[in-house]
């Protein structure tokens, strides 16, 4: 229905805009307070590694339609060094501490759906899904 | 943007905004252990009621705040952590262990205040 | 920077098409009156708005036919979509029903488009280039307000749902700065996340500095929910509050232990009345016995 919302990821100011877009985003599309902040927290944190391993690259946002629901969708792309391991950066070695690595495995317990692809060398995509409860 | 700190006493009362960037965050941990030891503040207060979104990145310079302020003797309280806010925090991983945290001004005062007669 | 395509932008019409629908709109606009009162009594024939007096369906087609013709003669659509808006909130508490908005909307491009054949039947060429400038901005219109209808329900809806949800979980203030959240049942992820969001609102708006969340009555529970548990746990302290949980069973301590969190650090006492008197205390209440308090007064 909608169009895409794409956010030029470069410097630190640019995770505030994202952010606050997916603020706007998720708020028109229905979600409740809390969802509205999980998912502007999750965008928040993948435009952070972005600016952190990246250096550049882009947070997309749309609104998506599923087969009985309605959700927001943040693809996250960079061309940057790509993670080696994604399985490590996967793996919930968060402790209280916030902040370690990538902060993926937190990422995706904000969201309700989450791919990754990592090419190291090439780039990484983050695609997340957040449905309408 | 930067945030307004005011002085109270003994004590310093910084008032985040909304659409805090990395800089802000970054500039407000230096002006506030400036301020600490320019006023030799007892304790810092440091209001995140307008705070939409806590990342890692926030909450690391929270907690390193705390730990620089503590380093001049002087205790750091959190106040005004959004219901949302909380929830996402967790969710995230985000427990800001080892900073102390209040409902509102009124109950980060009181919890300095408490401190500073339990360590005086 | 942002890069957004605005969504709905209708097709710039060509100039013939520009001019024919400014004829059209100043037909539509002449005959204001009669073609109104003509769909408002198609409306009353085909027992739409039922819920709704004569008077109250007069006021609001009034309302909707300008609104139509606005659209029609600026091309845009959002003063529709907020009037749409605003309208849907009026009449779903009214128990007004899907197919009655779309029935008249539908109804109302019906009036219309007759009233253009009637005028236009003697020019067959004019009409149909008439209509050809017509029926999509119709089209256009009719979708708006149904589809504005629609995701006006479906938020009321989610609402209602919402508020059963909080009414089946109460969080009760019994004494001042304490809260009880006393869990009884099964819980799933769904509710657990529902008792959580519910237990911080609480939280803020009682000021509550500690916390009773009492688990005797939950037979079992999950990984996923004793997650749960643990980041309510967490996330109150972010408030400022200090919870207690407890009734908690050998078995659901293991499950807890088993997810890799130190029961240590969590505050536990074995049933609801401990763990009430432990928040007095916390809380700087003093615990006098009856007997006592009795003869001190």
């Amino acid at each position: 229905m909608a169009d895409d919302i794409r956010v030029l990821i470069r410097s630190n100011l640019d995770i505030v805009t994202a952010r606050q877009e997916g603020r706007t985003l998720a708020a028109t599309t229905g979600f409740s307070a809390t969802d509205v902040t999980l998912i502007a927290t999750a965008i928040s944190e993948l435009a952070r590694n972005i600016v952190s391993y990246a250096g550049q690259g882009e947070i997309v946002l749309r609104v998506v339609a599923g087969s009985n629901a309605k959700g927001v969708m943040i693809v996250s792309r960079d061309s940057g060094p790509g993670i080696r391991s994604v399985d490590d950066a996967m793996r919930d070695g968060y402790s209280t501490s916030g902040g370690l690595g990538l902060g993926l495995p937190g990422v995706r317990r904000l969201v309700d759906e989450f791919i990754i692809e990592s090419v190291p060398g090439r780039g990484t995509t983050v695609r997340v899904t957040k449905w309408l409860r | 943007m930067e945030v307004p700190i005011l002085k109270q006493g003994r004590y310093l009362i910084a008032t985040i905004q909304a659409a805090l960037s990395d800089e802000d965050l970054l500039h407000l941990r230096r002006a506030l252990l400036e301020r600490v030891i320019q006023f030799r503040s007892r304790g810092v207060v440091v209001d995140v009621t307008a705070l939409d979104v806590m990342d890692s990145f926030a909450s690391r310079t929270l907690r390193d705040i705390t730990y620089m302020i503590r380093l001049r003797g002087a205790d750091t309280v959190i106040v005004g952590i959004q219901p949302e806010v909380a929830f996402a925090m967790v969710q995230l991983g985000l427990t800001l262990e080892g900073v102390a945290t209040a409902l509102d001004l009124e109950e980060g005062l009181a919890h300095l205040e408490q401190r500073a007669r339990s360590s005086s | 920077m942002v890069n957004k395509k605005p969504a709905n932008v209708p097709q710039p019409p060509s100039t013939q098409s520009t001019e024919l629908l400014r004829e059209l709109v100043a037909h539509l606009r002449e005959h204001r009156t009669q073609l109104r009162e003509e769909w408002a009594s198609r409306i009353t024939e085909a027992q739409l708005l039922t819920a709704m007096t004569k008077d109250e369906i007069f006021a609001e087609a009034t309302s909707v036919y300008d609104n139509y013709v606005e659209a029609l003669a600026t091309g845009t659509l959002e003063a529709l979509q907020s009037y749409s808006r605003n309208l849907s909130e009026r009449i779903i508490p009214r128990g007004v029903e899907t197919h009655e908005v779309v029935g008249i909307v539908l109804l109302l491009r019906d009036v219309l488009a007759r009233s253009l054949f009637a005028k236009y039947q003697g020019d067959f060429t004019k009409l149909n280039r008439i209509l050809d400038a017509y029926e999509p901005a119709a089209n256009r219109i009719a979708n708006t307000v149904a589809v504005g209808f629609v995701q006006e329900r479906e938020r009321v809806i989610r609402q209602q749902q919402e508020a059963i949800r909080e009414l089946s979980t109460p969080v009760l203030q019994v004494r001042e700065r304490l809260l009880i959240l006393p869990i009884i049942g099964v819980i799933d992820p769904q509710r657990a996340r529902q008792l959580t969001e519910q237990l911080l609102r609480g939280i803020r708006t009682n000021r509550a500095k500690v916390v009773v969340i009492d688990i005797t009555g939950v037979a079992a529970m999950d990984a996923t929910v004793a997650n749960h548990l643990v980041q309510t746990v967490e996330a109150s302290r972010l408030l400022g509050a200090t919870v207690i949980v407890t009734g908690l069973s050998p078995e659901i301590a293991l499950t807890i232990v088993n997810i890799g969190v130190d029961l240590g650090k969590m505050n536990t006492v074995g049933d609801l009345q401990g763990g009430i008197e432990q928040a007095e205390r916390l809380l700087g209440y003093k615990v006098i016995p009856a007997a006592e308090a009795n003869a001190a007064a």
